[in-house]
């Protein structure tokens, strides 16, 4: 019987591990400058638990075997302890907790501490039950006033703009795709018009819930990296149960050339 | 001293109806039995819809028999809507975290074994412990009667995050009565759980047998004292939250619905100035230490019944103690972690961060006393040693 747990422990570890080694399910491509730093943490992070994980199990794995009961009268030993194994491994554990956890502050800080740079593409996403949408803020690089009372989504006003009224809100450009010029800077402000809702792009490596009453904002660029694939369009999932449409709700980045996303711009523009 | 004696031992004449000793009995082995057969029964239904979850995960169209019978605005012609899976996978969520993993180790094998381990005739408060299981048991009913009146269960998630879960019918089904109930039932389960720990701590501080110190205990015992403290601690701002969650929803207050809220095409105006934040740091303020709750009267029982089986003692007593006091204290501290992406401060998410890492410590210097409890000693009884296996394995 201890021979079928250690058996059973040896095989699921082996199992385990080699599915992350031979990427049966691996992580999308990359697109993002932030992303190849999250990804190496992510590694970092994986492998060291790997490591530790085989040898623990492992170590199970020896120990229910070699001391299972022989149904002999070997006594049992007992252990006044080991004051100085005891100290080691646990300051091993410190010393790699702390470490991986001083490495991913870096990885973190520039993402979230640091401020985008000047010059970014400013865009408002507004996630909504159960779609997004995206405001440019037009020539002018205002943002118009929000008016309540001037919400309709039947007529495509979703961000409740007063054209007629309003100068900085004639020229904002709503869209229903997220169309953003590669290498550009991008600065997103993520709100929220009714429950909780999530914006989360794999590719990106960036995840921001939207929660009603904040304005939150992040930033990426996006890398040549994000032409090659899918045709440069990637999937926004919501990540934040907002109700019976939830399963549905998404979007899609479409990443794009310069020259490229004038022409869109001007497309949507005109549109307006 | 053989009077008093005899005294105490006439105090206690042994119940007679079949009500008194079955039903509101005040034995803690029977109320430990009866919160046990809660939890089973809480398991079977929590199986039972992950089990239609993953149906419909499967086969989204599929006719499943007897659904629409259950709820047939749910599951016309018993196939189910997307509502009606998140109905499920909030009761699922809230039947097992709540009514399973909070009651069984705690309450179900705390309550039969506690006084047996220390020495005790039973727990400090018998009365108090009865009525603890009779309200977790109202609880439940409540729980359960969402899926039969009003509107259906709720499909916010076993973490009712509000708007969602506040501003009532307008943003989905089961959002009106089948939310307002479960907040009921969570809080009348806040109830139960606080009488409970209460009695916990009373029980292992004061009635422990002459020559049981605290540091001769089994660390079993330890590990439902620390349980018990957390509980006292983290379901008090879990019953707050949900009052103020329900006082949003029915009193007209705005603790966690801000202003200029459009839902389903109306402007919500009479909400302003709450913080659905609010609600996510109250919640897993309680929550983190909620899984704590869960694992700690596991982890005592593995070293418990690894140093029985292995016949020698734990490897480390006091530093397994310590470990198990320092989980519980840094499980106040990391709450955080399930909003590093919330909307919270960046700063806020890397305090925790660093807090949540610190936890990782003692859990390793946990796990690995266990393995060496293993080492050398001489297995007996092969049940005790998968049962200890997995634990260990786990991590």
């Amino acid at each position: 019987m201890a021979l079928a747990i250690a058996v059973a422990v040896t095989v699921i570890t082996l199992l385990s591990v080699y599915i992350f080694w031979a990427h049966i399910w691996w992580l999308p491509v990359s697109i993002s400058t932030h992303g190849a730093a999250v990804d190496h943490q992510f590694k970092l992070t994986l492998l060291i638990c790997g490591v530790v994980f085989i040898l623990a199990q492992l170590g199970l794995a020896y120990v229910v075997l070699k001391y299972r009961d022989r149904r002999d009268k070997r006594p049992v030993v007992y252990s006044h302890g080991n004051n100085r194994l005891e100290v080691t491994w646990t300051l091993a554990a410190t010393i790699v907790f702390t470490g991986l956890n001083l490495m991913g502050y870096q990885v973190w800080a520039n993402m979230h501490f640091i401020g985008v740079a000047p010059g970014a593409l400013r865009v408002e996403v507004q996630g909504q039950q159960f779609a997004y949408y995206f405001r440019y803020p037009g020539a002018d690089g205002q943002f118009g006033p929000i008016h309540l009372d001037r919400v309709d989504d039947a007529t495509g006003n979703f961000f409740g703009l007063d054209r007629d009224h309003d100068a900085t809100a004639k020229d904002d450009i709503v869209t229903a795709t997220l169309g953003v010029p590669v290498n550009r800077e991008i600065e997103l402000i993520l709100r929220s018009k009714d429950v909780g809702h999530s914006f989360y792009v794999r590719e990106l490596r960036l995840q921001q819930d939207m929660l009603p009453g904040l304005a939150v904002p992040v930033h990426f660029k996006v890398t040549d990296e994000g032409l090659k694939h899918n045709a440069g369009r990637y999937e926004i999932v919501c990540t934040q149960l907002c109700g019976l449409g939830h399963y549905k709700m998404r979007a899609f980045l479409q990443v794009m050339t310069q020259e490229d996303f004038d022409k869109w711009l001007q497309a949507q523009a005109s549109g307006q | 001293m053989a009077e008093v004696h005899a005294e105490a031992v006439h105090a206690h004449a042994a119940p007679t109806g079949f009500i008194r000793k079955y039903i509101f009995s005040l034995d803690h082995k029977v109320i430990g039995k009866q919160y046990y057969f809660l939890a089973l029964f809480s398991v079977f239904v929590g199986t039972l819809l992950s089990i239609l979850m993953r149906l419909h995960l499967v086969w989204p169209d599929a006719h499943i028999p007897l659904l629409d019978k259950l709820s047939p605005v749910g599951a016309p012609g018993g196939v189910m809507t997307p509502e009606y899976y998140l109905s499920l996978l909030t009761l699922h969520g809230t039947l097992m975290v709540f009514f399973v993993l909070t009651t069984a180790p705690q309450g179900g094998f705390g309550n039969y074994f506690l006084p047996i381990q220390i020495g005790a005739e039973d727990m400090a408060f018998p009365t108090l412990n009865m009525l603890s299981f009779w309200v977790t048991f109202v609880g439940l009913v409540v729980l359960m009667a969402t899926f039969f009146i009003g509107d259906g269960p709720p499909i916010s998630g076993w973490t009712a995050y509000p708007p969602l879960s506040a501003v009532g019918s307008a943003a989905g089904p089961g959002l009106a009565l089948g939310q307002t109930l479960w907040i009921v039932s969570i809080a009348i389960f806040c109830v139960g759980s606080l009488l409970g720990a209460l009695n916990f701590i009373t029980t292992t501080l004061d009635l422990r047998a002459r020559g049981m110190s605290l540091g001769r205990m089994p660390l079993t015992c330890w590990a439902w004292l620390i349980t018990a403290v957390l509980a006292l601690l983290s379901f008090a701002v879990l019953l707050a939250a949900g009052i103020l969650l329900l006082l949003d929803r029915v009193g007209g207050t705005s603790f966690f619905i801000p202003g200029g809220l459009i839902v389903s095409d109306k402007i919500i105006a009479n909400h302003s100035g709450g913080s659905p934040l609010l609600w996510q740091h109250l919640f897993w303020f309680f929550g983190h230490p909620e899984v704590y709750i869960a694992i700690l009267p596991g982890m005592g029982l593995t070293s418990h019944v690894l140093s029985t089986f292995a016949r020698k003692p734990i490897f480390g007593y006091r530093a397994m103690v310590m470990a198990m006091m320092a989980i519980g204290f840094f499980g106040f501290m990391v709450w955080g972690h399930h909003m590093f992406v919330s909307g919270m401060s960046p700063y806020s998410g890397f305090a925790f961060s660093v807090l949540t890492m610190a936890i990782g410590v003692p859990s390793a210097k946990l796990v690995s006393s266990q393995m060496k409890a293993a080492k050398s000693g001489r297995a007996r009884k092969v049940p005790c040693r998968i049962s200890s296996s997995v634990p260990a394995s786990l991590w």
